[in-house]
């Protein structure tokens, strides 16, 4: 990972750039990262083996074409991803609270090390942290949301699955072999050309991206189908739950936004590997263009990573609330004016570069606009809950601290929108404060809550409230504590990614931050003691009414976690909260009197092979091993040319299979009695109207 | 203050649906395959916007009006616009349960896809030779980059009806080959489309 | 029990303590040392305030809500199945609305008047400085002075200052925060930017958009003073004995970090259009 031996051999016909002096054996740091990984990744494959669970986790996991499953295959990548982004926080945090010098050479990490974690952090949190929990709470909630049994094209789904993976694991090895970007995390050119990072580093982040974002792309088009196309008869588009709208919205922004990243990203390969002249200083290049486009791009994407976040912090308020949502349909409208104006603000990320008067105010002043509807939503969440009887749990507990949290990031977006104010705040630590604000305040929280609100839908048990409570709380704090002296230091003028600073006063901050900094890591560990623990007791925990929360939409009326077929018989829906209905007509829990058999799709290995394959492909590219590179290829091609050729891609679930299952849960239920939780014996009093 | 109230719900309502209808999957893939098209809509959108923006950026290389030759670029359209016509021939076979219709009509498609990827080429060949590569200059990198990106467009329809040729040999006129042969048919008419746009904003702008 | 609220109490006040200490002179964006600081310091604090109007009372309902109607106080009314009100839903709407179009009138005015391309209104002859970002250090050419310097750059008080900034290496941001406004400097391109000091002083400057290693010493010291001491500054580096030879610029823009300041007499007069040119040289623009 250190680039200070920038390497630029003679490229061989066989290993290409790599060579054994790729590897950084001088730094302690990486070499110990190796170690542990390579004793926990020998471990894990030893221990599967020795258990025997190659063939089950092949089996059940790795070609599973099951949403549930590979949401929770998501979920899963998406903490350990965390844990490494995290670890980079903490070391930029700790380099930057000992770093007070008047030349570089502070602290204990050179820039040539330093640059390449604040850019890997970013990256990693935004592509291989919040977008895959996005994705992965989508692919367990949407389909059982709408009453579908699994996703539009199942087979695309684990495809992008493991697309996804691909360029994770690339982003990994960057850590062990050659070196990672050292330019940010959307890589500006000249900065991000050839001429300036001249090594693989930049190679690492564009393949990574770009295998990712395909995935994510596929992603995009399944789920934007499967919702217009998939959901139960009688959900129309105004009676589906809101985090099905919002995921909607969130998908519809990933089909028309990232081609732009596509196209964005591989011009700038295009320059990096045969010259031409997209984004370079001369020859006619335009390096504005790429800013330009990177963030047509970029703004969307904000979206695509908070709107689904709003979706569940509206499905938990209503929940904890006893309560319908309050203004479902101008929830609705707002999510959609975001999604629409969310291309008419890209402007605000470089109002410095130095556009006009006019079309600054353009920018600014659209990107305000965008704060009305996302205000109202506030409002909305916040009169749901009056009037209502709220439960302090722990998702509710996230929902909470992201009102109060969310609010006054949003305010600092709206001071950073105000062009001649950005002017003085731009690429200051007061943004970097906003956008974490922001991001953990809004779209972290949201998840975070959520896998709480979520998990035993998807497990079959809940996770353990005390432990989400104080996670919830050690995280507000040490967020807080983080990132306050952040908006303080960019009032004192302190810049984003700086190495070392030379004003002392400034040290007092970040020592400040790199407390709040440790809280995280606290609440983070609490998390992982949380989900331990849970796991643990999963007995006592254990969910077997399918519906722990009394909670109102459809995919509450299923087990938990459900059968593979979700739903024995589709759900017919008259009202946007279907189980709420279920539960006052006293129809929830009852049993079908006769089942039929059930459509679905086939595991297949088309998926984790086509993703095995593009990784060589990435690699190969990366280090400049053509005929590998060729060879990743065909293999891509090839696996989906042999899939094509398959017979039998799905089959039927016999009835008498179905009513087995289906026999199980009515006598788990009859033992739970669930006729003490249906509103008709309960608290039908209490409705009034 | 308004109250959400629920009417009765209809007579031996239960919540769920008693007889499935078959779900429509054919359905599903071509509408899927549209919201794809969309997609590519919006990369193609990207490059044009790239092109305009450095269409002119020569940086002293050769321009493009000094290159262009509207002939030949005409006879590739028409191979294009061609292969699009046989395509549709093709489905009105496919439509009449023909196969051997199909695979006569989407054996010329190939044959004129190629045809125009021949010229195509010839044509970045040519011009290389004549001091315009890609890595040129801005103008030029902007301009194989659209038209190389529609290229690669066209390869890929070529290699996917290569492997429809093997599913048609395989399952003949099968349900999932028609869906097949639909969305193809969609991709190559938006290819089609894609080159109105590119003849229209690159060549006939470009010799002007 | 005092003694254990103390407790509580060290973590606020000791970041209270911090905030004293720190002294108003540390918040180099509230201690504007000219005009266009001085309006955007004012544009902070109106925009902030008028944004409190309505972030104060979510942050309070945020609080009181949950609170008001947790579940074990059931002497609240519970409308279970209320969802819609004509009025809230107006409020709700047009309150931020109205904020937002205060603060878009705000927008407005303020990218005109604070545009970096406006001239300052002065008495004064606006003064040229010529700004080129090199790796990792800033260049300043007087056109009208015949010097030019590397790290430092001075200025007269309450003279206006057109910069003319370009890049001869990656892009990088001329950030002065003291002064105000900040903007891209990018190869084969003329940014331009208009400050003006009201008050004698050194100030720090500094790139602000991510460079390269050696982006953290890309620092510089802005000095604003009456025209006497600027003109013996100016007249020192005049009698500097570095001429600014194409060698002497071949060895600039070798990579460098942490570069104490520099003094050249006598540049090219051609040297910044140069700069540009050797990016976009040749390029026939149409």
């Amino acid at each position: 990972m250190s680039s200070n031996r920038t390497i630029v051999t003679e490229p061989d016909p066989i290993f290409g750039r790599l060579t054994l002096d790729s590897i950084p054996y001088e730094d302690p740091i990486i070499m110990t990262t190796f170690t542990v990984v390579a004793i926990g990744g020998l471990g894990l494959i030893g221990s599967i083996l020795y258990f025997g669970k190659l063939k089950y986790l092949w089996d059940e996991w790795l070609t599973s074409v099951d949403h549930k499953k590979i949401g929770i295959m998501y979920v899963i990548v998406a903490m350990i991803m965390l844990f490494r982004g995290f670890s980079d926080a903490l070391l930029m945090r700790s380099q930057q609270a000992v770093a007070v010098a008047s030349e570089s050479g502070a602290g204990y990490l050179p820039p040539e090390h330093y640059d390449q974690i604040f850019t890997a952090h970013g990256v990693i949190m935004i592509f291989f942290v919040a977008m895959p929990l996005i994705v992965g709470l989508m692919n367990i909630v949407v389909p059982l949301q709408i009453g579908a049994r699994d996703v539009a094209f199942p087979f695309l789904n684990s495809l992008s699955f493991w697309l996804f993976v691909s360029g994770a694991l690339l982003m990994n090895i960057s850590l062990f072999v050659g070196e990672f970007a050292a330019t940010g995390w959307l890589a500006y050119p000249p900065l991000s050309g050839i001429e300036y990072s001249p090594w693989v580093g930049v190679d690492y982040w564009l393949w990574a991206l770009q295998i990712s974002g395909i995935g994510t792309l596929l992603t995009g088009i399944n789920f934007v189908v499967t919702i217009l196309r998939m959901r139960a008869p009688g959900m129309t588009l105004m009676k589906m739950p809101v985090f099905t709208w919002t995921s909607f919205c969130a998908n519809v922004l990933i089909v028309v936004a990232f081609p732009i990243l596509t196209v964005s990203i591989t011009l700038l390969t295009l320059d990096r590997y045969i010259g031409t002249h997209f984004f370079t200083g001369d020859m006619g290049g335009n390096q504005m263009m790429y800013v330009n486009l990177i963030w047509a791009w970029g703004h969307p994407e904000v979206y695509i990573l908070i709107l689904p976040a709003f979706g569940v912090f509206s499905e938990v308020t209503a929940t904890f609330s006893r309560k319908r949502l309050f203004g479902y349909d101008s929830l609705v409208w707002a999510t959609v004016c975001i999604m629409l104006m969310s291309f008419l603000v890209w402007l605000h990320h470089f109002f410095t570069m130095g556009a006009g008067a006019n079309v600054n105010a353009f920018f600014g002043i659209a990107t305000m606009i965008i704060s009305i509807p996302t205000g109202v939503k506030i409002f909305n969440w916040l009169f749901t809950m009056y009037k209502g009887r709220v439960e302090y749990s722990a998702s509710m507990w996230w929902t909470i601290s992201f009102l109060l949290t969310f609010t006054i990031g949003g305010m600092t977006g709206v001071m950073l929108a105000i062009p001649a104010a950005d002017f003085v705040l731009h690429n200051s630590l007061f943004l970097v404060a906003h956008f974490h604000n922001v991001i953990i305040g809004g779209s972290l929280f949201g998840y975070f809550a959520g896998i709480t609100y979520w998990w035993p839908k998807a497990t079959g048990f809940t996770l353990n409230e005390n432990l989400g409570k104080w996670a919830c709380g050690l995280w507000t704090v040490g967020f807080f504590m983080a990132f306050m002296p952040l908006y303080v230091l960019g009032f004192m003028g302190m810049t984003r990614r700086l190495n070392y600073y030379d004003n002392p006063v400034w040290n007092n901050w970040l020592l400040v931050a790199g407390a709040g900094a440790i809280i995280v890591l606290c609440a983070i560990g609490v998390q992982f003691y949380q989900m331990f623990a849970s796991i643990r007791d999963q007995k006592s925990n254990r969910d077997w009414t399918g519906d722990p929360w009394n909670a109102r939409t459809l995919e509450w009326s299923t087990s938990s976690p459900p059968p593979f077929y979700n739903f024995a018989l589709l759900p017919e829906v008259r009202d946007r909260d279907h189980w709420t209905d279920m539960k006052e007509l006293g129809l929830a829990y009852k049993k079908p009197t006769k089942y039929q058999r059930v459509h679905m799709p086939k595991n297949t290995w088309a998926g984790v092979v086509i993703g095995g394959a593009s990784l060589v492909l990435g690699f190969a590219m990366v280090w400049w091993i053509w005929w590998l590179a060729i060879l990743g290829s065909a293999a891509m091609l090839g696996a989906w040319v042999i899939y094509a050729f398959e017979d039998n891609k799905d089959y039927y679930v016999e009835v008498d299979e179905i009513e087995a299952i289906e026999g199980k849960r009515y006598a788990d239920l009859d033992r739970v009695n669930t006729k003490a939780i249906n509103y008709q014996e309960s608290d039908a009093t209490t409705i009034s109207v | 203050m308004a109250n959400m109230v629920l009417k009765a719900p209809r007579p031996g309502y239960t919540g769920y649906v008693e007889q499935e209808h078959h779900h429509d999957y054919g359905g599903d893939t071509v509408f899927g395959f549209w919201i794809y098209i969309l997609s590519d809509c919006v990369l193609f959108a990207t490059l044009f916007a790239v092109f305009a923006v450095l269409q002119s950026n020569f940086a002293g290389t050769i321009q493009a009006k000094d290159l262009f030759e509207l002939d030949y670029v005409l006879a590739e359209t028409a191979l294009l616009l061609a292969s699009s016509f046989t395509f549709g021939l093709a489905v009105l076979s496919a439509n009449k349960k023909s196969m051997a219709g199909l695979v006569v009509w989407l054996g010329i498609t190939f044959a004129l896809g190629a045809g125009f990827l021949y010229m195509e080429i010839n044509e970045f060949i040519h011009f290389t030779h004549e001091g315009a590569a890609a890595w040129s200059s801005g103008a030029w990198s902007a301009f194989y980059g659209l038209i190389g990106t529609h290229g690669l467009h066209v390869f890929a329809g070529m290699l996917w009806m290569l492997v429809l040729f093997g599913l048609l040999f395989k399952e003949g006129l099968s349900d999932n080959n028609i869906v097949r042969l639909m969305c193809l048919s969609l991709f190559w008419h938006f290819l089609d489309i894609i080159w109105i746009c590119v003849f229209s904003f690159v060549y006939l702008m470009g010799v002007l | 029990m005092l003694f254990r609220y103390k407790n509580w109490l060290r973590l606020p006040l000791l970041l209270v303590s911090l905030l004293l200490l720190s002294g108003c002179e540390e918040f180099a964006l509230f201690d504007p040392k000219g005009p266009v600081a001085e309006e955007q310091q004012w544009l902070i604090i109106v925009s902030f305030a008028i944004m409190l109007i309505v972030v104060i009372p979510v942050l309070i309902m945020s609080l009181w809500f949950p609170y008001k109607y947790r579940s074990d106080n059931t002497s609240e009314e519970y409308l279970p199945n209320w969802e819609h009100s004509n009025k809230i839903e107006f409020i709700v709407w047009t309150v931020p609305i109205l904020i937002i179009v205060a603060l878009g009138i705000l927008t407005y005015i303020t990218s005109h008047s604070l545009d970096p391309r406006k001239p300052i209104e002065s008495d004064k002859p606006t003064m040229v400085i010529q700004v080129v970002a090199m790796d990792w250090k800033w260049l300043f050419i007087y056109p009208e002075h015949g010097i030019a310097t590397v790290n430092e750059m001075a200025m007269v008080v309450d003279q206006p200052v057109e910069f003319l900034i370009t890049s001869d290496a990656t892009m990088n941001s001329f950030f002065i925060p003291n002064l105000g406004s900040m903007i891209y400097a990018m190869s084969g391109m003329e940014n331009r930017l208009h400050l003006m000091a009201s008050e004698p002083g050194t100030y720090k400057g500094m790139s602000t958009n991510y460079s390269g290693f050696g982006f953290s010493g890309m620092k510089f010291n802005a000095i604003a003073s009456s025209q006497a001491e600027f003109n013996s500054w100016v007249k020192e580096a005049r009698n500097s004995k570095n001429l600014l030879t194409k060698e002497a610029f071949k060895s600039l823009q070798v990579k460098s970090r942490d570069v104490k300041p520099m003094y050249f007499n006598n540049p090219n007069p051609l040297l910044f259009s140069d700069i540009i040119e050797h990016y976009t040289g040749g390029l026939n623009v149409e």
